[in-house]
């Protein structure tokens, strides 16, 4: 049998908002996941080393600074080029539902914005990576 | 039908019993509430409240570059709002110039971008500052910004005693809730008290900090832990500026706080007149304040930008409006009323003047401004303000046991707590105990998206632009000279650091420099991560 999910929670950018990452990360390990939380202000390649380091098979990008479309597709980006584009990339926070059908566009699995409910989360995660 | 919920109680938890009466208040109406305007200003700070002056209506507003959101304040100015609220963006928050790699994308987008003098000139032409109050949120770089506004001042020709505004300055929170921080607990401190004393000598319309309870509860506390960790942030200010050798009358006047105005009505209520009591009783007995100005807790609310939906955003007018209206009912000296379309985006001109109306209707239609704290008396009213008086009063004591206020945030304490209080009321939301209207009831299957407003992103290149100019023309050796002198005030404790700032910022050293400065200095804080 394969190990527990593994899911690195990152906050990119500046903003301090930790709420829903703190709320989502507690969730996915009550669900059994294996949760790496990178704690505040992460950059891109910040967040990338850690989730290669982990061997994580998703990373939740949490982000409520308007930056979303700077810095989210530069961790795909960032993923790609070292070889771990087969991790699974979703995004939570303010993000207007334009931004939202670029992002996929670009590669993110899925976008949460504010009200989604945990379960949707947990759901989401266990059907799309195969532990 | 029935509500939905299974057990009546707040939303920050504390049980409701199906009626109150007399027996469940005991109370000593000099003692515990007195009139208002008169001590322990339970019911009010002022004699007359709102027939003397009404609130301050004042929109945090801040986007793009200084002359965007230079326009959005005189676009306010216009439609009746009373003072100025100034939103930075993050890297000015943070302490990074627009120029600097970790501002990529985040220039201008959840407020304005200010690096320089020359900044903050353009964000307030045209508005005379002797004759508008201005609130600046910002913290770690609150001494900097200052510096800016008082330079902007002078060349307006405005006395510095003239200035009349807040500096949010309040550090204590960024550790515990809103971590927007770059330095560790004890120089941010320092450079805190440097603000309460400057203030105190050159500025004194000013008040240097505003102790603010907004962030804690938005990070997911309880109307309780806000209460309390906010009035405990509050002595810790008064205990390093006594230990600087300041007089509690010399600088308390002008503390000034800054609470959020959640959806549990009579809960907010409560929560303002407990905190007016605590703080009062807390100045005279426990700092020796004697002037009344000391004792009376000012403050500023705005309404719970957590309780704003994404879905069926326009029911957010009506839940703003039922906060706004507890925080009048409450006593408050100012407010912001959220614009309905916060939960998706920085709002339209359209959506703030909407908020603003709001407050306009709850002063010129409602009546309730016409008799000061109508709801004193309030059998119920009251009980909620003793229990949430008791529940402060259970966390002073074991914040004391931590050993105070920033060996508790060492400690991880009120993250800690913050991050239980959320996680449990999240569950009573995912249960279905909590309802939210058009979230997990009353919900609809295709929502219609207001108009968003949209940050043109040729906005950063052209304040990227603006700052790489500045850097070009200014001239090197005083910028050199000003960032030396400032690194060896900062590293003597027993010197104010404010005149070095304000020399620094004359010398056109942006922020992102100064910040930098002190950085090789201080050092940078890291907290460690819990959830």
């Amino acid at each position: 049998m394969a190990g527990r999910v593994r899911v690195v929670i990152a906050k990119v950018g500046l903003d301090g908002h930790d709420r829903g990452a703190k709320v989502i990360a507690r969730a996915l390990r009550d669900a059994g996941m294996e949760v790496i939380y990178t704690g505040l202000h992460q950059t891109p390649e910040q967040v990338v080393e850690t989730a290669i380091q982990e061997d994580a098979d998703a990373i939740g990008i949490s982000i409520l600074s308007g930056a979303h479309m700077t810095l989210v597709p530069r961790i795909v980006d960032l993923l790609r080029e070292r070889g771990a584009g087969d991790v699974l990339v979703v995004v939570g926070g303010t993000i207007p539902s334009d931004d939202v059908g670029e992002l996929k566009r670009l590669g993110v699995a899925e976008v949460f914005t504010p009200g989604a409910p945990t379960r949707d989360i947990v759901a989401f995660l266990q059907s799309r990576v195969a532990a | 039908m029935a509500t939905g919920a299974k057990t009546f109680s707040t939303i920050s938890g504390i049980d409701v019993a199906p009626v109150y009466t007399a027996d469940d208040v005991a109370l000593d109406y000099v003692r515990d509430l007195g009139d208002p305007g008169a001590f322990p200003y339970s019911r009010g700070i002022y004699e007359t409240m709102y027939r003397g002056r009404l609130w301050t209506m004042r929109q945090f507003a801040g986007f793009g570059t200084a002359e965007e959101t230079n326009a959005r304040f005189r676009y306010l100015l216009d439609h009746g709002q009373t003072g100025l609220s100034t939103a930075f963006d993050m890297p000015t928050l943070m302490g990074y110039d627009s120029d600097h790699p970790r501002a990529l994308g985040e220039v201008g987008r959840e407020g304005v971008a200010i690096a320089s003098l020359e900044d903050m000139a353009t964000l307030f032409d045209g508005i005379p500052l002797g004759e508008v109050s201005t609130s600046m949120t910002i913290n770690s770089p609150a001494a900097i910004v200052l510096a800016f506004y008082v330079c902007v001042a002078e060349r307006q020709g405005v006395p510095r005693s003239e200035l009349r505004g807040t500096v949010q300055t309040d550090i204590l929170k960024e550790y515990i809730a809103q971590k927007e921080w770059i330095f560790p607990p004890e120089p941010s401190m320092r450079l805190v008290t440097d603000m309460i004393e400057w203030c105190t000598r050159e500025l004194p319309r000013m008040h240097p900090i505003s102790i603010s309870g907004y962030h804690i509860r938005e990070a997911g506390s309880t109307a309780a832990q806000e209460l309390a960790f906010t009035l405990a942030n509050g002595f810790a200010y008064v205990e390093w500026a006594l230990a600087r050798g300041l007089h509690v009358d010399e600088f308390a006047p002008r503390l000034s706080f800054f609470f959020n105005a959640h959806l549990d009505f009579f809960e907010e209520i409560a929560k303002y007149r407990a905190a007016r009591r605590i703080w009062a009783r807390e100045l005279r007995s426990r700092y020796g304040a004697q002037d009344e100005r000391s004792l009376r807790l000012r403050f500023h609310t705005q309404t719970a930008g957590v309780s704003l939906t994404a879905q069926q955003p326009e029911v957010n007018i009506v839940r703003t409006a039922l906060e706004a209206l507890a925080a009048v009912l409450g006593g408050t000296q100012s407010l912001h009323t959220n614009s309905f379309d916060e939960a998706l985006a920085l709002p339209t001109e359209d959506a703030v003047r909407l908020a603003l109306r709001t407050q306009q209707v709850i002063a010129h239609e409602t009546g309730v401004v016409n008799a000061a704290d109508p709801l004193g008396g309030s059998y119920f009213l009251e009980s909620l303000t003793n229990e949430l008086e008791r529940q402060a009063y259970d966390y002073f004591a074991r914040i004391d046991e931590l050993g105070g206020v920033l060996a508790a945030i060492e400690d991880n304490f009120f993250q800690r707590e913050i991050a239980e209080a959320s996680f449990r009321y999240q569950q009573e939301v995912e249960a279905g105990e909590r309802v939210i209207v058009g979230v997990n009831r009353f919900t609809v299957d295709e929502d219609d998206q207001p108009p968003l407003l949209k940050i043109d992103p040729a906005l950063e290149r052209k304040q990227v632009e603006r700052v790489r100019a500045l850097r070009g023309r200014r001239e090197t050796r005083a910028v050199e000279a000003a960032l030396a002198r400032l690194k060896e005030d900062a590293a003597r404790p027993d010197r104010n650091l404010l005149p070095a700032i304000v020399d620094a910022a004359k010398a056109d050293v942006t922020l992102g420099e100064m910040c930098d400065a002190l950085r090789e200095v201080w050092g940078v804080w890291r907290e460690t991560p819990v959830f």
